[in-house]
C-alpha cells in the first residue's frame, strides 16, 4: 500500500494555509510543515516561548542558544518578528488570535477529542506543554499523525482510550493515507493517497467514514 | 538613592530560606539565570517547591540543583525531554513531587499572582485529567476550570540589561516567564549580561518595570553567541 511520506503529508498541511494565516507548529511532524509554505504566501508562524515570525534553520555556526523553538531546536526570525512573554504567547492561543496550530497525536475521536499528551502508563512522565491551550485556543486545529499504530490498528477511533488534551477540538486529520474533516455530521473523507480505495480506508479505519461528494 | 546592584549572586541569594517556593525564569536552557542558581545551589536552601517550564536539562542551572536534593517538588508544564535524566530519576524513584500545569495555565497563573488576581476561568484542559477536581462554570455557553494564582516568595530571573532601579530588557527568546515571573514574587532578583546608567534603556523598550524587581546582579554574558 502506498502512504504518503512525512514530507508529502507537511506538503498537504501547508498546502491548506492561506496567505497571512498566523500558524503554531507542534513539536516533532509538524515542524515539517514550515519547510512547505508555498513562497508566494506569507505565512506568521508563531512558537509558543515569545515567537512570531520564527524563520528556517540557521546555517550551521549561526545558531544562537537564545532564539529557539518550542522544541528547543535553533530557528531564526523573519523581518517583521517579535518576541514577547509567556503570558502574551498564551493570550495569543486562548484569545483566539491563532488561526491554525497544527499538532501531532496519539488518537483521535470521532466527535473530535484529542489525545496527545500522555499514554497514561503508570512508569510515564507526564508532560503537557502548550498542548492543552493550543487544542482550545486556535481557530483551526489540524492533526498530523499516522493512519494506523505500529500494530495497524486505527488512530482514529470511536473514543479515545488515553488521557485527552482537549474535548470536540480537532477540526481535520492529515495522516499518511488520507485527509478527514471531523463534522458534527461524522468524519468526511477530502482526500486519499492513490490508489487506495474509499472501501479500503473505511476497513483500515474502523470508524463510519463518507466520500466528500456526498456532503 | 535606589540602588537594586548587588554585588555578586552569593549576596544576592543569601536570605533564601529552607522552605521556600522559588520561581525559575527559562524555557529549556534560554534565560534560565545559571548564575543565580548555582549560588542557591552553594547557599544550601532546601526542601524548596520550585516553578519553572521545564524539569532541567542536563546537569546544569535547575538539573544541578535537583542533582544537589535540594528541590522537595516542581510544578512545570513539560518535565520530560531528552536531557532531563536527573529530574526522570528522582521522580520514578519517588523522591521529587510534580504538579504538571498546562503551559498557558503556568504563565497565567503567574501572572494572576502578580496582578494581584485571585484566580481565572479558563477554557485550557476543561474535561482532562488535569482538571480533575476542579470547580468548572459554563460562561456563555462554552466550560471552563477555575485556576488559582501561583505566588513565590523569589523569583530568580535572567535578563539582558538593567539599570541600578531595576528597569530590565531581555534579549530574543530568553525572555520567555522572566516578566511575568518578576512580578509575583516577594523577592525578584536578576541577573543580567549588562547594567547600564539610569536613562541608558529608552524608556519605550522597558520590559520589566524597575518596581517588580527587587536585586540586580550583573553576570556578563552567557559565554555564547551575542
Amino acid at each position: 500500500m502506498k502512504r504518503w511520506t512525512r514530507d508529502e503529508m507537511a506538503a498537504r498541511v501547508a498546502r491548506d494555509i492561506p496567505d497571512g494565516s498566523y500558524v503554531n507548529l507542534g513539536i516533532g511532524l509538524p515542524t515539517l510543515v514550515a519547510n512547505h509554505i508555498p513562497p508566494d504566501r506569507e505565512v506568521i508562524i508563531q512558537s509558543e516561548n515569545g515567537v512570531l515570525g520564527a524563520g528556517p534553520t540557521p546555517a550551521k555556526g549561526q545558531e544562537d542558544p537564545e532564539l529557539i523553538n518550542a522544541g528547543k531546536q535553533p530557528i531564526t526570525l523573519l523581518k517583521g518578528g517579535a518576541f514577547f512573554h509567556h503570558a502574551d504567547s498564551f493570550a495569543m492561543m486562548r484569545g483566539g488570535h491563532l488561526d491554525y496550530c497544527v499538532l501531532g497525536a496519539f488518537q483521535v475521536a470521532v466527535n473530535g477529542d484529542l489525545a496527545n499528551w500522555h499514554t497514561g502508563a503508570p512508569d510515564a512522565i507526564p508532560a503537557v506543554g502548550g498542548a492543552m491551550d493550543l487544542a482550545i485556543g486556535a481557530k483551526r486545529v489540524l492533526i498530523m499523525m499516522e493512519h494506523l499504530t505500529k500494530s495497524g490498528e486505527s488512530k482514529i477511533v470511536p473514543a479515545c482510550t488515553y488521557p485527552l488534551t482537549g474535548m470536540g477540538c480537532v477540526n481535520r486529520v492529515y495522516t499518511d493515507l488520507a485527509v478527514i474533516d471531523i463534522t458534527p455530521q461524522g468524519l468526511v473523507v477530502r482526500d486519499c493517497v492513490d490508489g487506495l480505495s474509499f472501501d479500503e480506508l473505511q476497513r483500515l479505519t474502523g470508524v463510519p467514514l463518507r466520500p466528500a461528494e456526498r456532503t | 538613592m535606589i540602588n537594586k546592584i548587588v554585588a555578586s549572586a552569593e549576596a544576592a541569594v543569601a536570605d533564601i530560606k529552607d522552605g521556600s517556593t522559588v520561581m525559575i525564569s527559562g524555557f529549556g536552557g534560554a534565560g534560565m539565570p545559571v548564575a543565580l542558581v548555582d549560588a542557591l545551589i552553594a547557599q544550601g536552601a532546601r526542601d524548596l517547591v520550585i516553578v519553572n517550564n521545564n524539569a532541567g536539562n542536563g546537569e546544569t542551572g535547575l538539573a544541578a540543583l535537583m542533582k544537589a536534593r535540594r528541590v522537595r517538588k516542581i510544578l512545570c508544564s513539560f518535565p520530560r525531554q531528552a536531557d532531563s535524566y536527573v529530574f526522570d530519576g528522582l521522580y520514578r524513584a519517588g523522591e521529587i513531587e510534580l504538579e504538571v500545569v498546562p503551559q498557558g495555565n503556568l504563565a497565567e497563573r503567574i501572572r494572576a499572582a502578580g496582578a494581584g488576581i485571585g484566580g481565572f476561568f479558563t477554557p485550557t484542559g476543561y474535561g482532562t485529567l488535569l482538571a480533575e477536581g476542579k470547580e468548572t462554570r459554563e460562561i456563555d455557553g462554552r466550560q471552563y476550570v477555575f485556576e488559582s494564582p501561583i505566588h513565590a516568595d523569589v523569583a530568580l530571573v535572567r535578563a539582558d540589561r538593567a539599570d541600578r532601579w531595576g528597569n530590565l530588557t531581555y534579549r530574543k527568546a530568553a525572555r520567555n516567564f522572566g516578566p511575568v515571573m518578576a512580578t509575583a514574587a516577594k523577592c525578584t532578583i536578576v541577573e543580567v549580561r549588562e547594567v547600564v546608567e539610569l536613562g541608558a534603556i529608552d524608556p519605550e523598550h522597558v520590559v520589566t518595570p524597575g518596581i517588580f524587581v527587587q536585586r540586580v546582579v550583573k553576570v556578563g554574558g552567557m559565554g555564547r553567541t551575542a
